[in-house]
């Protein structure tokens, strides 16, 4: 590619690196002493039209990780979301015009409380936190990203999931003219996706709609996606249309394409290889081009918060 | 009609430059002076490399029919350059995976030979390139004489373990892989052709 990566994204969309870093800091401070008080203003989640647009009234979190945070270029310029291409660099270059709104979110399935409701009002109820989380990838390399989104389990709730819920299935927008990628058959669209209701109420799993404070890219999922910090990547399903809950396990893309490749848990196991390839180490994106790969850790390093949902569960099996 | 000579002279100091700029494009891209090697240089470089040789591999295998086909006996020339400079760029592959990707880390790489049957199948074209590129010169042509074109010969193998390689590492998309495997296709099934016809004369 004879573009300069650099040039990719004008100057004026990043916030620089110091800047950012030193707003968290500032955020973390006036949560620390006016945590309370932040919360007792009730203030909710305004979500900006814009990708780029700062986000407003971000708390820190005790789930983020305190490792080095890759750079905004990487985070938005290397991503697999096939719907804009297979390439890494598609969904920057594909998704540039991309419309995240209007924007709608179709809950249904068996809840108590189910609709259509308007990206707005869909976050509208809640405070947003950072999470900074590893990423992994199936593909074995992985990135520190500052998430900005909303504990899952805490919109879960909202709808008051009945107990014949077993699982929550998310399907991502279909729609070949804004999506191009959408015309190639090398996966079954819509990208869909899904957890067991564990897995869904535990703390971690966030449906973020921003990075870096800032409203998310078009390239990594815009309006809303899906981070689950202990799967593989891929599990992040992005630009969810759709949420249903259902009574049995659902059927996921990658599953579909490939089910003795990829499976419905894809947690993060160093020990379970892709039958092509070692899940042992990962490469660090923005390590340098002399960094050896480091050991990838079991649950990616989220054991402690997620081991016990798979108690006598056979995990070389379910992968 | 261009004579062996001139050829000789005039054309393989041009055309060995084309072929090595590919190699210097990884450089001025890593100091960004024409482009960059984005979020993952390893990865890029290694892909890079390893495209170029198969490139150059199906190059190689493109010059006796088109010499046979349009009589340009200079073609030939060109045969050999082309296939060292395969194996220069397949074995650029392999360094990089061997020190940048493993680090060389013998565990993992000896696993991955070994376990991973894209890598073995890689590893395997490999070895038959470096048979053929030690026996390449003419001093080993004339000492090996008949045998010398039976080993030659695996280059067939080489080029469909290389295409079957590439093919089994590309996540789902095989889009790319694909236009190998057509355009070895076409070439392999020429010279069947060929050789179907000279037996039936």
């Amino acid at each position: 590619m004879l573009i300069k990566r650099s040039s990719i994204i004008k100057s004026s969309e990043i916030t620089s690196e110091d800047n950012y870093l030193n707003r968290r800091k500032f955020i973390q401070s006036s949560t620390l002493i006016g945590g309370s008080l932040l919360s007792s203003k009730l203030l909710g989640a305004n979500l900006p039209q814009e990708p780029f647009a700062e986000l407003d009234d971000v708390k820190s979190s005790l789930y983020s990780t305190d490792e080095k945070i890759n750079n905004f270029l990487d985070v938005t310029s290397y991503n697999n979301y096939y719907e804009f291409g297979t390439g890494k660099d598609d969904p920057y270059r594909n998704g540039k015009d991309f419309q995240s709104r209007p924007w709608s979110i179709e809950v249904t399935g068996e809840a108590e409380k189910t609709g259509i409701f308007d990206i707005e009002d869909f976050v509208k109820p809640y405070l947003l936190e950072e999470r900074i989380y590893r990423m992994r990838c199936v593909e074995a390399w992985s990135m520190v990203i500052p998430w900005v989104g909303i504990p899952l389990a805490d919109i879960i709730k909202s709808f008051k999931p009945l107990s014949s819920a077993t699982h929550v299935r998310f399907e991502t927008l279909h729609d070949r003219e804004r999506m191009p990628g959408q015309k190639s058959r090398v996966l079954k669209w819509p990208y869909r996706e899904g957890l067991t209701m564990a897995e869904a109420m535990n703390p971690l799993p966030l449906l973020a709609i921003g990075i870096y404070g800032r409203a998310l890219p078009n390239q990594n999922g815009a309006p809303i996606r899906l981070v689950v910090p202990w799967k593989y990547g891929f599990k992040g399903i992005k630009g969810i249309v759709k949420m249903s809950f259902v009574k049995s396990q659902p059927k996921t893309s990658w599953e579909m394409a490939a089910s003795n490749e990829y499976g419905f848990y894809a947690n993060v196991n160093p020990k379970v290889s892709h039958p092509r390839w070692s899940q042992a180490r990962e490469r660090r994106i923005g390590s340098g081009v002399w960094a050896s790969k480091q050991p990838t850790q079991m649950f990616n390093g989220y054991g402690e918060q997620v081991a016990h949902l798979y108690d006598g569960l056979n995990l070389r099996r379910h992968f | 009609m261009l004579s062996s000579r001139t050829a000789r002279k005039f054309l393989k100091p041009p055309v060995f430059l084309i072929c090595s700029l590919p190699f210097f494009l990884i450089f001025t891209d890593a100091f960004e002076l024409t482009g960059n090697l984005g979020a993952n240089p390893i990865e890029e470089i290694q892909d890079r490399l390893g495209n170029w040789g198969l490139r150059f591999l199906l190059l190689t295998l493109m010059i006796s029919p088109l010499r046979q086909i349009t009589g340009q006996i200079w073609l030939t020339l060109f045969r050999r350059m082309l296939g060292l400079f395969t194996f220069f760029y397949i074995l650029m592959h392999f360094f990089t995976w061997l020190i940048l990707e493993q680090s060389l880390y013998i565990p993992a790489i000896t696993e991955d030979i070994i376990t991973r049957p894209f890598i073995t199948i890689g590893f395997l074209a490999l070895l038959i390139l470096l048979l053929l590129t030690i026996t390449s010169t003419n001093k080993m042509q004339r000492k090996l004489q008949k045998k010398w074109h039976k080993i030659h010969r695996l280059v067939y193998s080489a080029s469909i373990l290389a295409v079957w390689h590439y093919w089994w590492q590309v996540k789902k998309d095989i889009t790319e892989p694909l236009i190998y495997v057509v355009i070895l296709s076409i070439l392999l099934s020429y010279r069947i052709w060929i050789k179907y016809l000279q037996k039936n004369k």
